[in-house]
């Protein structure tokens, strides 16, 4: 235990003063390491939102409306395959997580059982075993064929979704300016939005808080809502109510859009040249172009509805053909309002509509005040213990604490060339491995003062401390090292940060206290070999 | 070889020579840890734990005023009006500082954020907000889910750890200590109505690391003795093992608790509740190992026979390690 190899202390030294060259970096501000020489570390321990504050938002697909708009999209493509292949049927409809329809004629059911087969889409690896359909048909004699999805096939959609809505809400949330801002998916069907330094989360929340999904519809040329809703309400069409502050007209509009927000290639905030409202104008891509202006030749004189997530923004009368893909919507926004919008309609429309199911937001005041409070409970935490151990060790004790600033050194270091954030679950953390860095000590030398008692000479003693004191320390360790890489596994969140601290230190906590004093302690030996005989041993 | 430190003897201030006899308070420790559980229990399923934000869902808020202390009457009074539940407001650290609580709204994740906006509004400008925690009913049940997990598997993780590393014997002891801490410190929480909340979990993971570490360190010393008094009555045994342990135990506990004290004064308000279960999870974890996990040996007995054996192979390792190896007889000639 007491013979270190030349490579060995070399090894020691080097990991030692890599500790210190990634740590350093943390104490000077931002501005004075970038004008650093290039090969010195830059990086620094990101600070977590509970620090530095900011925004932190969970948010959840609705599945249930996911499903709902497959089986949609299921039964109109039903309705297309039935219709190419020339079958009669009535009845086409849902019927609970699945698309039911009833042939007319039983001796086409094989033909449409044919036709309807061509909507399955495989999915996965068939390779792996893991391949499948997305749907399933099934017949049910003498004519009801049934397409439900299959399991596999909706977490596919969700995911794709998911995807979907992730770079959907990055756009949106990079429109309020900030490159730091993090969005990933958590679990299925959830997205988590980090954005720090954010003081007021409203814009925020309003931001990602609208599906955003523009349509623009046909107008019934006579119907009026309330005629349909006491009559009935015309095929292909729906009644469509209107958004606030428009007087709570509803509309029969056509179910099919004409344009829809896909095909816009810009919108911005700006005002009407006239009135000196608000609004939002908008240019569409070329095939929009050519839709839109298609449908407002063929209907001069009569309305068409702006759509806003299945609400009418507004419905204006076609006064003449707009050829130019370009036009403006007014509603009745105001320019917090408009200014939303733009970014919404800019960025596209989610797939879904996401709603925040855990909000956690630091305020920057906060965030300084636990820093500050952290920095000074480690520091006061540190002293304390360091005080401790010198005096009831001595000049171990002093290699000792000398061991403990090479793990602060570490544990730092450690962290920023991982990059994981700093929380304050994970400065108590931190306080934490200090402690048990300190016991790993004092159970050697502990070890080394009972040895001694047997009346051993100095040097077994040292070497018997070490060597029988590294067992009990490395069964200790290793307990607490499951723990926490238990709690790094299943907890969330602060737990997280905590766990992710307290194995690093844990980890560190051995090298520093057991290789780094033990070193010290071998040079200490050395130093005495040459003065002479060792009598006492100083702990 | 130069070396900068001077030489200077610590302050041994724990009497070695001292032999508590532990083993005799067994029985009345075991009684009254026992009641303790027994109590936590209780207070657990009738008082309850008062669950912060993380597990029982709703929001927090905690504002700051702008123009001097805040007045908390006034707060309840224009909150309590907004129909919005039970709202509790309680001052925070500074007297500038308040802490909102509001329940969780029926009818779903949207209602949360809904009633958290009224609050904010309700406010209006003359306090800054300094921190939201709004948690929806399913996130919420996930993490009482987890938080739950996290604490049993970490147990398990243990109890395998140790019983591969010693004898079935003290993987129990060490089990039941572990138990022990955790009812009794969540006993306490239920008991002073402290709030309950993830990072209450942490703490309780790492009293569960630490007090392991102490029982871990004192079963090592029991497994060490055994062999060294091969006809010792154990009872004597594991006094005396807990006796050559105490310095080290007394010892680390200070530390450890010095530390944790100044996260409790220094840290500030937001790991008070932390800290404080900290602070008495690692009394508590001292205790149970030198109280609970030892004696506990005493009833289940230990095979002697099993534990010489095993540790046999180490010893003879041991021995031929002290011995000088060529390279370390070498090494020894050189300096010499």
């Amino acid at each position: 235990m007491l013979h270190f190899d030349r490579w060995k202390i070399i090894l020691i030294v080097l990991t030692c003063l890599a500790g210190v060259a990634f740590t350093l970096p943390n104490f000077f501000s931002k501005e004075t390491v970038e004008h650093w020489p290039a090969w010195v570390p830059h990086r620094q321990l990101p600070l977590g939102l509970d620090l530095r504050g900011g925004a932190h938002l969970l948010l959840a697909m609705d599945t249930n409306e996911l499903e709902k708009d497959w089986l949609n999209t299921l039964r109109d493509d039903a309705r297309k395959q039935l219709r190419e292949a020339k079958i009669g049927f009535v009845g086409l409809g849902l019927a609970g997580n699945s698309v039911q329809v009833k042939i007319s004629k039983p001796e086409d059911m094989d033909k449409a059982y044919a036709a309807l087969k061509k909507l399955i889409q495989p999915i996965g690896n068939a390779i792996l075993g893991t391949g499948g359909n997305d749907i399933t048909v099934e017949q049910t004699p003498p004519d009801v064929i049934t397409l439900r999805p299959t399991e596999q096939g909706l977490r596919q959609r969700v995911s794709s979704a998911a995807s979907a809505a992730i770079e959907t809400v990055n756009r949106r949330v990079n429109a309020l300016g900030t490159a730091e801002s993090t969005v990933v998916r958590q679990g299925s069907d959830r997205i988590l939005v980090q954005f720090p330094g954010l003081q007021d989360t409203k814009q925020l929340k309003d931001l990602i808080g609208q599906t955003a999904k523009l349509t623009f519809h046909a107008v019934h040329p006579t119907l009026t809502a309330e005629e349909a809703k006491q009559t009935r309400v015309p095929l292909g069409y729906k009644i469509y109510p209107s958004g606030e502050g428009e007087g709570g007209r509803s509309y029969v509009l056509q179910e099919t859009p004409v344009v829809s927000g896909e095909d816009l290639v810009d919108a911005q905030p700006g005002f009407d040249s006239r009135t000196n409202e608000p609004i939002i104008s908008f240019r569409f891509n070329q095939s929009g172009a050519r839709k839109f202006g298609n449908f407002t030749k063929d209907n001069v004189g009569s309305p068409f509805a702006i759509v806003l997530d299945d609400k009418v923004l507004s419905a204006p009368v076609v006064r003449e053909p707009i050829l130019g893909g370009s036009g403006q919507i007014s509603g009745s926004f105001t320019v917090d309002t408009a200014n939303t919008l733009a970014v919404q309609l800019r960025s596209g429309a989610l797939p879904t509509k996401l709603t925040i199911v855990e909000e956690r937001t630091v305020g920057p005041s906060l965030g300084a005040d636990s820093i500050a409070a952290g920095k000074l409970a480690g520091l006061i935490g540190c002293l304390l213990t360091g005080l401790l151990t010198i005096l009831a060790y001595g000049t171990f004790g002093v290699f000792a604490v000398i061991g403990l600033l090479v793990h602060g050194f570490l544990i730092i270091g450690a962290m920023t060339i991982i990059g994981t954030t700093l929380t304050l679950p994970g400065i108590a953390g931190f306080v934490l491995t200090i402690g048990m860095a300190v016991d790993a000590n004092v159970l050697i030398y502990e070890r080394i003062r009972e040895e001694l008692r047997t009346g051993k000479t100095p040097i077994a003693a040292i070497e018997q401390g070490f060597q029988r004191a590294f067992i009990t320390i490395f069964d200790s360790q290793l307990t607490t090292l499951s723990a926490a890489v238990i709690m790094f596994w299943l907890g969330s969140g602060p737990i997280r940060g905590f766990a992710v601290t307290l194995t690093i230190g844990i980890l560190t906590s051995v090298f520093s206290a057991v290789t780094v004093t033990r070193l010290l302690v071998v040079w200490w030996l050395n130093a005495q070999k040459g003065k002479g005989r060792i009598v006492e041993v100083p702990v | 070889m130069f070396f900068p430190v001077p030489n200077f003897k610590g302050f041994d201030f724990f009497p070695h020579d001292l032999r508590i006899p532990f083993m005799r308070f067994k029985g009345l420790c075991f009684g009254l840890s026992v009641l303790f559980m027994a109590l936590s229990l209780l207070l657990f399923f009738t008082r309850g734990l008062n669950y912060g934000v993380d597990f029982k869902g709703g929001s927090l808020i905690e504002v700051q005023s702008k123009n001097g202390p805040a007045d908390l009457h006034d707060i309840r009074s224009k909150l309590n009006a907004l129909g919005i539940g039970n709202v509790q407001i309680q001052s925070f650290g500074a007297d500038t500082d308040v802490l909102i609580r509001v329940e969780q709204q029926p009818g779903g994740e949207a209602n949360q954020q809904a009633a958290m906006k009224k609050v904010v509004d309700t406010l209006g400008d003359g306090y800054t907000q300094r921190r939201i925690e709004v948690v929806g009913p399913a996130v919420s049940s996930e993490l009482r889910r987890t938080g739950t997990i996290a604490v049993f598997a970490s147990i398990l993780a243990i109890i395998v750890y140790v019983w591969f590393r010693f004898e079935w014997q003290f993987a129990l002891g060490a089990v039941v200590a572990l138990i022990h801490d955790v009812l009794v410190t969540v006993g306490l929480f239920s008991l002073l109505q402290l709030d309950f909340d993830l990072s209450i979990v942490a703490a309780l993971l790492t009293i569960l690391g630490y007090s392991v570490n102490d029982t871990v360190v004192v079963s090592d010393r029991i497994r060490e003795n055994l062999r060294k008094y091969k006809r010792m009555d154990l009872n004597e045994l594991l006094n005396i093992s807990i006796n050559e342990t105490l310095s080290r135990t007394i010892l680390t506990g200070m530390t450890a608790v010095v530390g944790i004290l100044a996260l409790l004064i220094f840290g500030g308000e937001v790991i008070r509740n932390f800290s404080f279960a900290m602070l008495f999870g690692i009394i508590i974890g001292t205790y149970s190992s030198i109280f609970i996990a030892a004696p506990l040996l005493d009833y289940l007995g230990v095979k002697r026979e099993t534990v010489g054996h095993a540790l046999k192979a180490k010893e003879s390792a041991a021995v031929t390690a002290k011995e000088p190896t060529p390279a370390k007889a070498k090494a020894a000639s050189r300096r010499t």
